[in-house]
């Protein structure tokens, strides 16, 4: 019973004109699509960043041909000096985290497949969408600049700890105008997220199509959803903390910045600041954004499990209320960060606690994972290995997770190689595998063409071992004691830990290189794939009811009423084993 | 699979026990922006937590904590502000009077209208009153020689009430545009964004209540 | 395609426990009275990471193995119990390793940081600046001397911003730029920082703390074993960050005396 449909008054009229269709969109998929290049671009510059990093510890006195060229100061004749590798690092910290881990599972899919998940025609808020990447895109400019002024990008780690962040070019190269931009760009940063998470929360709550009740939005949509509701909260903070560094860097106040300092032999003109608060309003906003980056993956990758696996989960339920505790739980556990900073000690054992209480939502949510395997009759697609995948790293980061969560454990791991290796495994690699699995399933959707599989399933086996030989032995490394954040390596200590430095340096070779696969199947795919049908993968959720690509208003002229639960897969139904959202018949069969 | 379990049923297999159909219509949108301006205020006391917290924090890190006076021009520009409430509220009661159904299309008679424009002409002036009464605070505090950077207590006053300024003015762009609207052709009207505008308007008044009452007590 | 995945996840989950397994990479020996309880904490967890970083990655591989495009033409059905028992499974395995983990970890943790300092303690100051650590001793009338962040003068040695003409106190004070400690004897960390935050990193003493500035911080620790060892900056400080470090020279008290002696002579 399709009930007929008032006209609907459209959110903007059909785009016009090579700006308003492909720059200035208003259009939330050409605004994915943007946010996508635009991960792309800042994923492919920071791989870079950490290919001559790692060349340079393994390496310090061998030259990178035409590097001189990017900067004379930082790498004369084409060698890196250690002040270069910090800001290598700084760079390729905040374009990850921010520019990356943030853009593209968040932003760049959520844009594209938020409103059609719940089967609105846009966002609520188009032109706040327009404003949000834009702001966006300036804060990548802002931050790109930084490595063409003379200063250099700045040598404080995208943590950019108080005082060595506030005090300017005295401190150190780099931290003069590099820092400002730095801060610049994150304050821009945080609006267009801002922006975005506002549009997001928005469009979920009020945007749904008739009968799209939240139970019955698809998992991936309820992680952007959630994910949008800590953004809110997580740059809200990080805007004023940033703020604020601006002032004392800027205006010569001391927010963050103690008396008595002195620098460069100079007594440094503040008093009275402290850097410990810097580093609370920082991982106030840090660790929720850790959980900014792996939710969204976590709901794509559960949204590609379950069509490839051709059943539900055994509780979707479960998985959103863990998401949920997940997101109140961040609010909590930021002062791990800090449990040698200078903390009050009986503090570190109150966000110990909590911390290590993630663990058991987050452990749900393997095992529901895991266990819906059971019985399944999985699809070995791309797209399927890489949600695979995303389980295996995920278990490999969370299970390190254990040790840093422990204050004890952490006085001897903490600053060390082993949190380098946890984190890129579950926020870093974890996520972009959710992404990975999102572009190999979506991609025929977005762009109307689909991605080679073989080409596909190529990338995954070298990506999927690659990342393992690269992290994997990050951890020896830290329980040995081997220190993050170190150029060179100058005692005899770290001597027979060079041959694992190494491997390390060779695997992140061949894994980058491999990448070049997947940019080269999206070149190639995007213009000579092959035409990607209505829904090749026979999916369930709204997405499959529109042509690939959709047209600019999603479901043309009809409106979408949802029947069904999401994911209505081991069922007789009229196509085949699954039930779309939208379809009217009866669901016969099922788990 | 089998296409013979499969009868054409008239009815879908669960109800659909929310109509959202009207999402492309304007209620919905409205409904979209009503629950942006609350997101929208949820974030902006979140930054405000932020600073206030930031405000204690730096209170206990550093003996250099000292007191100052605050200018009393604060309290009249209070007044205004909380003023400017009444008057948006007036202005709002004129077009209540006009309230139709969602249904139905609106319509707004000129003396109703008439009434609105004055009344959001008197908010608007009141809060530009405000933003010239806090300018004027500022230079009484420049006068004794407290700058953003001479301590730490003129620093947090220049960045509360210089962040309270930059989110009122948010507020005064969108009550000239809902002057011009009504100014213009009514048609182009939205009930909506003026209860939206009210609402944002009002938490401003509010924000700076509070604002004003930690610069009071800890400064 | 799955057998494939599944081969190759044992083969990664196996390979990557074999260094772990065989201790091949392990924390340098400890040389403090604290550091046993933070390495039992270490292994312990290690243990129970293990098993369910294999556990969960075998069982990943199976269930890959066994249900990857089937043959059978079985109908797809769900595990016998359900969210349920996954729910459950979590809680009390997870649960209680958490409570295990929190409960005995604060054990160690206190004996770092809630161990009350004894009184015959011997007080050293140590100021990390960019890119070194100097170390200070009260001296032979066992007090500091007062800081004077403005003179200080990196030329004239006058590291700590020292002013031996008014300050009768500051005129003993010992400035090293090795920590000089006694074997067995409780030392009283007096942590003050210069410029920027760096931190105090002693792989061997299981001792990490950064050095907050504008916040003066204390760390006790007694070493059991004679020997020199590294200090580490872990805070990242600047361009010479990597090269910020001294040496912890732990003496017999004789060797201790010996070198206290010598240095007082030459002040």
């Amino acid at each position: 019973m399709q009930e007929a449909s008032p006209a609907p008054v459209h959110v903007h009229a059909p785009p016009t004109g090579f700006l308003r269709k492909y720059v200035f969109s208003l259009d939330h998929k050409v605004i994915g699509l943007q946010y996508y290049g635009l991960a792309l671009a800042a994923v492919t510059l920071g791989m870079v960043l950490s290919w001559l990093m790692r060349f340079h510890l393994v390496w310090p006195t061998i030259r990178v041909p035409g590097l001189e060229l990017i900067s004379k100061v930082g790498a004369p004749g084409g060698i890196i000096t250690p002040e270069y590798y910090l800001s290598l690092l700084t760079m390729h910290g905040t374009l990850m985290v921010f520019f990356v881990l943030t853009n593209a599972p968040f932003a760049a899919f959520g844009n594209f497949f938020l409103p059609i998940q719940i089967g609105a025609e846009d966002m609520a808020f188009p032109r706040f969408n327009m404003m949000s990447f834009w702001t966006t895109f300036a804060a990548f400019l802002v931050l790109m600049l930084a490595f063409f002024i003379p200063d250099g990008p700045p040598i404080s780690g995208w943590t950019a700890y108080a005082p060595l962040s506030a005090l300017g070019s005295d401190a150190g190269p780099g931290l003069g105008w590099g820092q400002n931009l730095w801060a610049i760009s994150i304050a821009l940063f945080c609006v267009g997220s801002l922006l975005g998470a506002l549009n997001f929360i928005a469009t979920t709550l009020d945007l749904r199509a008739k009968g799209m009740t939240l139970m019955r939005m698809p998992i991936c949509t309820w992680a952007w959803f959630i994910t949008s509701c800590i953004a809110l909260l997580a740059f809200a903070v990080l805007l004023p903390a940033v703020l604020l560094l601006i002032l004392d860097r800027l205006a010569g106040t001391s927010f963050f910045i103690p008396s008595g300092l002195v620098v460069s032999d100079r007594l440094q003109p503040h008093a009275g600041g402290s850097p410990l608060l810097w580093q609370h309003l920082f991982w106030f906003f840090g660790h929720p954004e850790v959980y900014i980056a792996i939710l969204p993956s976590m709901g794509i990758v559960s949204h590609v499990l379950i069509n490839s696996m051709r059943k539900p989960l055994l509780s979707a339920k479960v998985i959103i209320y863990s998401m949920l505790s997940i997101g109140f739980l961040s609010w909590m556990v930021w002062g791990h960060h800090m449990f040698v900073s200078g903390m009050n000690p009986f503090s570190s054992l109150l966000f110990s606690f909590p911390t290590l209480t993630i663990t058991i939502p987050a452990t749900i949510m393997t095992l529901i994972w895991l266990g819906s395997l059971y019985g399944a009759n999985i699809r070995i697609t791309s797209a399927a290995l890489f949600a695979l995948g995303f389980i295996s790293m995920f278990v490999s980061g969370g299970v390190s997770g254990f040790f840093l969560a422990q204050p004890s454990i952490d006085i001897y791991l903490h600053a060390t190689y082993f949190v380098v290796g946890h984190f890129h495994m579950v926020m870093g690699v974890a996520s972009i595998f959710g992404v990975f699995a999102g572009t190999y399933f979506w991609f025929g959707k977005m762009t109307g063409r689909m991605l080679n599989e073989t080409l596909g399933k190529i990338h995954f086996w070298a990506t999927f071992i690659g990342t393992y030989c690269i992290f994997m032995p990050f951890h020896y490394l830290g329980l040995v004691g081997n220190i993050r954040r170190y150029s060179t390596f100058v005692d005899d200590f770290m001597g027979p830990l060079m041959p694992l430095h190494k491997f390390i340096t060779i695997a992140a070779f061949f894994t980058g290189a491999a990448q070049l696969i997947f940019l080269y199947n999206l070149a190639h795919s995007r213009f000579f794939g092959k035409p990607a049908p209505q829904n090749p993968w026979e999916g369930t959720t709204l997405e499959w009811s529109v042509p690939s690509p959709p047209p600019w208003n999603n479901f043309g002229d009809k409106h979408p009423v949802i029947y069904h639960d999401p994911y209505q897969y081991g069922v007789n139904g009229l196509k085949g084993d699954y039930v779309m959202q939208d379809s009217p018949e009866q669901i016969v069969g099922g788990v | 699979m089998s296409t013979a379990t499969y009868t054409p049923v008239g009815i879908p297999a669960v109800k659909a026990p929310r109509d959202l159909s009207l999402a492309k219509s304007r209620s919905a949108a409205d409904g979209a922006s009503r629950s942006g301006i609350w997101v929208g205020i949820f974030a902006i006391t979140m930054s405000f937590a932020a600073f206030t917290s930031a405000l204690f924090v730096r209170e206990g890190a550093a003996g250099d904590w000292t007191h100052l006076t605050l200018p009393s021009i604060l309290y009249a520009n209070t007044a205004a502000l909380l003023l400017s409430s009444l008057t948006l509220e007036r202005s709002r009661r004129s077009l209540a009077a006009q309230t139709l159904s969602r249904a139905t299309p609106q319509y707004i008679t000129s003396a109703a209208a008439h009434n609105a424009i004055i009344w959001l002409g008197v908010t608007l002036a009141l809060g530009l009153l405000f933003i010239v009464g806090q300018c004027q605070a500022w230079r009484e505090l420049a006068a004794q020689g407290l700058f953003l950077a001479t301590n730490a207590n003129s620093s947090f006053f220049y960045v509360f009430t210089g962040m309270h300024i930059l989110h009122l003015l948010g507020g005064v762009a969108a009550l000239a545009y809902m002057i011009g609207q009504l100014v213009g052709s009514h048609s182009a009207f939205r009930r909506a964004r003026f209860e939206n505008t009210a609402i944002y308007w009002h938490f401003m008044g509010i924000l700076w209540v509070y604002l004003l009452f930690v610069l009071r007590t800890r400064l | 395609m799955g057998k494939l995945f599944a081969v190759v996840l044992v083969i990664i989950a196996l390979v990557s426990a074999y260094p772990i397994v065989t201790h091949k990479y392990v924390q340098p020996e400890d040389i403090s009275t604290h550091g046993h309880a933070i390495d039992e904490q270490l292994s312990d967890t290690m243990a129970e990471s293990g098993f369910a970083f294999l556990g969960a990655q075998f069982l990943l591989a199976f269930f890959v193995w066994k249900f990857t495009e089937r043959k059978d033409g079985a109908k797809v059905r769900h595990m016998p119990g359900g969210a349920k028992v996954m729910v459950v499974a979590a809680f009390i395995l997870v649960g209680t390793e958490v409570l295990a983990l929190g409960v005995f970890g604060q054990k160690a943790w206190a004996s770092v940081y809630f161990a009350p300092a004894k009184s015959d303690d011997l007080q050293v100051q140590v100021q990390a600046g960019q890119f070194a650590f100097y170390f200070r001793y009260p001296g032979p009338d066992g007090k500091f001397g007062q800081l004077h962040p403005d003179k200080i003068d990196e030329g004239n040695s006058n590291f700590f911003g020292l002013d031996p003409a008014n300050d009768v106190e500051s005129r003993d004070d010992v400035v090293a730029a090795e920590l000089a400690i006694p074997v067995d004897r409780e030392v009283h960390l007096l942590m003050h920082a210069k410029d920027v935050g760096h931190s105090f990193y002693v792989r061997e003493l299981r001792l990490q703390q950064d050095f907050v500035p504008g916040l003066d911080l204390s760390l006790h620790f007694t070493a059991t074993k004679t020997g020199k060892y590294e200090i580490l900056c872990t805070q990242l400080c600047g361009l010479g960050h990597y090269n910020m470090k001294a040496y912890l020279d732990v003496m017999s008290q004789d060797d201790y005396d010996k070198w206290m002696k010598e240095k007082v002579s030459e002040q």
